[in-house]
């Protein structure tokens, strides 16, 4: 009896590994699962700075499931009852809302956490420039998304945010007006434009952001991954080629750390969807419990907690240039700060990538960068006064600032010796 | 040197940053609409029944003659609230419609318009829009004012352009400022007698229809607290055994 079951599994066996030697004859499967995966070569001292790249694809992924199921019953021309009717009437919509809704804001905390490790440990620097500026492509359409998204519920707050934005556009010198109109559809906010920014939102932006993250993938499986240490583990291999300080990042680093990161992360995920899905008015602002209403300006008009940092640096743009309204600066301030990080690579001379060994000057305005972004995410958020709007100001001054001087600053300090081989936590 | 101190800023860095982030996410929205009036608490209880159904009752009577609830249906409404469809056919449903059907209003928005100034707001969401200590204290501070058009005004919002539909069981509030006693100037003062409740009936009544607006503004509420139960304790389950699994895994790294 045991020997048939063998001979049984052994036959199972052998005919799987036929199947597979099939594929790979017409489809490089196993080549490519052993490239990306299995002799993809990681650096064994990752810290835990480097989940939020595997997380941001776990967010992803619930984004476009639960987004898949909630277009299934959205409806563009009855937008904000069709999410009460998802709410209420769909059976668990409640949920696929509230997990796309929190998954909004969790793709925001893991992608600046993610961004917040590449600055720390320079993982901007050569030969990971080009992967730096996919990862910055990626930061940029997310923001669209997640704007078109907001509108969508077409609440009293995604109405006067969207129109506050898309007016923006207007204040562009002399083609404003008409561009505006041209991006609305319509001389005011109006369902022409909630039907646009729908098929931006579900179709045009997941197939861009979706590619772009796998040329992301592509660009850092070529040049390999960076480490805290800011030194590159492809300089000392062993007699097959494999980096002597790296090891496969599958299974050791898939089952090893990021499967149970993973379910950590689920669960704070999870305790916010099921017990403060509105995030004390963070991540479902209250204005949005009532339809929209074009003769019906909230008292208070704030974007949601991701976008706070540069809608503070857009209202810190308070005077006329050139004959060119305020509103146009800021429109450029806070272009410009969403773009600035991009050129990382060329500003960052220091001869050390990583923070470990930078010397104190990095230390401090890095901290200082933080610290202010931190800040400015907090002006955006409260009603607009003269301390405020200065506050904003000098924030804006300290945001560029870290950037522009960044070439002086990591030039003139004194670095610590960078060691030769990896140092494990 | 430590591994910690290795880090330097890192890890110190990191930690600040996490703080401040949690304090900004911790710290609740200013409330817009805010008014003068010391609002007194109200807490909501979904699992209280007969204050949902009495609440269901009142508003039903008092309120959906010019106020929809047009995204809740009755039927949902009856089974979560624990009210025998009957019952709701003969007591709740006049307008003769299907308990499928949502809970509309029969006023027409454009004469309400002419009426009022502007049409009566659905009220589904109204508690998740301005909150359930607003709505508890809005309803309990009207108060007699001959400059308004419907004689009434209100202490939480002020100038409101609705007459005091719950009066006949409150009674006559005034703000004191027409007896000689001066120091009461401002403050609500009941008449006793003119209400067909007590002050104690009266603060229920108004928490119960407060209570069944909680329960219209997001029906799934007790459900999505009991499936989160289960959906956490299964994560903690799969971290128990995914994270023994990967410990096994990384014994293999030589360090």
């Amino acid at each position: 009896m045991a020997e048939d079951a063998q001979a049984q599994k052994g036959k199972l066996a052998k005919g799987w590994l036929n199947f597979i030697d099939w594929v790979d004859e017409r489809f490089p499967l196993t080549e490519t699962f052993e490239f990306h995966m299995s002799k993809y070569y990681a650096p064994k001292n990752f810290n835990f700075w480097y989940l939020f790249g595997v997380l941001s694809m776990v967010v992803l992924v619930i984004q476009l499931l639960t987004g898949i199921w909630l277009t299934m019953s959205y409806s563009p021309s009855d937008a904000f009852a069709s999410v009460e009717y998802i709410m209420r009437d769909v059976e668990y919509g409640w949920l696929l809302r509230y997990l796309h809704s929190t998954g909004a804001s969790a793709f925001f905390v893991v992608v600046y956490l993610h961004m917040f490790r590449g600055l720390m440990y320079g993982s901007y620097r050569k030969p990971r420039e080009l992967l730096w500026l996919v990862g910055m492509a990626i930061f940029a359409v997310l923001i669209i998304e997640g704007f078109a998204g907001y509108l969508l519920p077409w609440g009293n707050m995604s109405y006067w945010a969207g129109q506050v934005i898309v007016s923006l556009v207007g204040a562009i010198p002399f083609i404003g007006p008409d561009l505006m109109e041209w991006v609305r559809g319509d001389f005011l906010m109006s369902d022409i434009t909630l039907n646009r920014f729908f098929a931006l939102h579900v179709i045009a932006l997941p197939l861009v952001l979706v590619m772009l993250v796998f040329v992301h993938i592509v660009a850092l499986h070529h040049v390999g991954s960076s480490n805290p240490d800011g030194i590159e583990i492809k300089k000392h291999k062993d007699a097959n080629g494999i980096p002597l300080d790296g090891i496969p990042f599958h299974p050791y680093y898939t089952i090893g750390h990021d499967v149970p990161a993973i379910v950590i992360f689920l669960f704070v995920f999870c305790v916010v969807v099921f017990y403060a899905p509105e995030m004390g008015g963070y991540f479902i602002e209250k204005p949005n419990f009532e339809v929209a209403n074009p003769l019906k300006t909230p008292e208070h008009i704030a974007p949601v907690w991701y976008y706070t940092p540069f809608y503070a640096m857009l209202r810190a743009a308070t005077y006329p240039l050139f004959g060119v309204p305020a509103k146009f600066w800021g429109f450029v301030v806070m272009a410009g700060a969403i773009v600035m990080p991009a050129a990382l690579p060329w500003l960052d001379r220091s001869p050390v990538k990583s923070m470990r060994y930078k010397g104190l000057l990095s230390k401090i305005t890095l901290a200082l960068f933080i610290v202010t972004f931190v800040i400015l995410g907090y002006l955006g958020t409260i009603a607009p006064s003269p301390v405020s709007t200065l506050a904003a100001q000098i924030g804006t001054a300290i945001y560029f600032g870290y950037f522009v001087l960044m070439p002086w600053y990591t030039r003139i300090e004194k670095t610590k010796p960078v060691p030769d081989r990896v140092t494990m936590p | 040197m430590t591994g910690s101190a290795k880090m330097g800023l890192g890890k110190r860095g990191s930690k600040t940053l996490g703080l401040a982030l949690l304090v900004v996410l911790l710290t609740p929205l200013s409330q817009a609409m805010e008014s003068e009036w010391p609002m007194t608490p109200m807490n909501p209880d979904l699992q209280n029944l007969p204050s949902l159904q009495n609440g269901w009752r009142l508003f039903t009577n008092y309120c959906l003659g010019c106020h929809s609830l047009k995204y809740q249906r009755y039927e949902r409404t009856a089974d979560d609230l624990g009210v025998p469809h009957d019952i709701v056919l003969e007591q709740l449903l006049f307008s003769g419609q299907k308990i499928g059907e949502q809970m509309t209003t029969a006023m027409d928005p454009e004469m309400a318009k002419n009426w009022f100034g502007a049409p009566p707001p659905d009220l589904t969401m109204v508690a998740r829009l301005r909150g359930v200590d607003w709505l508890y204290n809005y309803l309990r501070t009207f108060y007699l004012d001959e400059s308004r058009p419907f004689g009434v005004n209100n202490k939480v919002f002020p100038n409101v352009g609705m007459p005091n539909v719950l009066q006949e069981l409150q009674g006559t509030q005034t703000t004191g400022c027409a007896s000689a006693a001066e120091e009461n100037c401002g403050e609500l003062v009941l008449l006793e007698g003119s209400g067909q409740y007590t002050s104690e009936e009266f603060d229920q009544a108004v928490y119960d229809i407060v209570n069944f607006l909680y329960y219209t503004g997001e029906p799934s509420r007790l459900e999505r607290h009991r499936t989160g139960v289960f959906v956490l304790l299964f994560l903690v389950i799969l971290f128990v055994f995914t994270f023994l699994l990967g410990r096994e895994y990384q014994k293999d790294v030589k360090h």
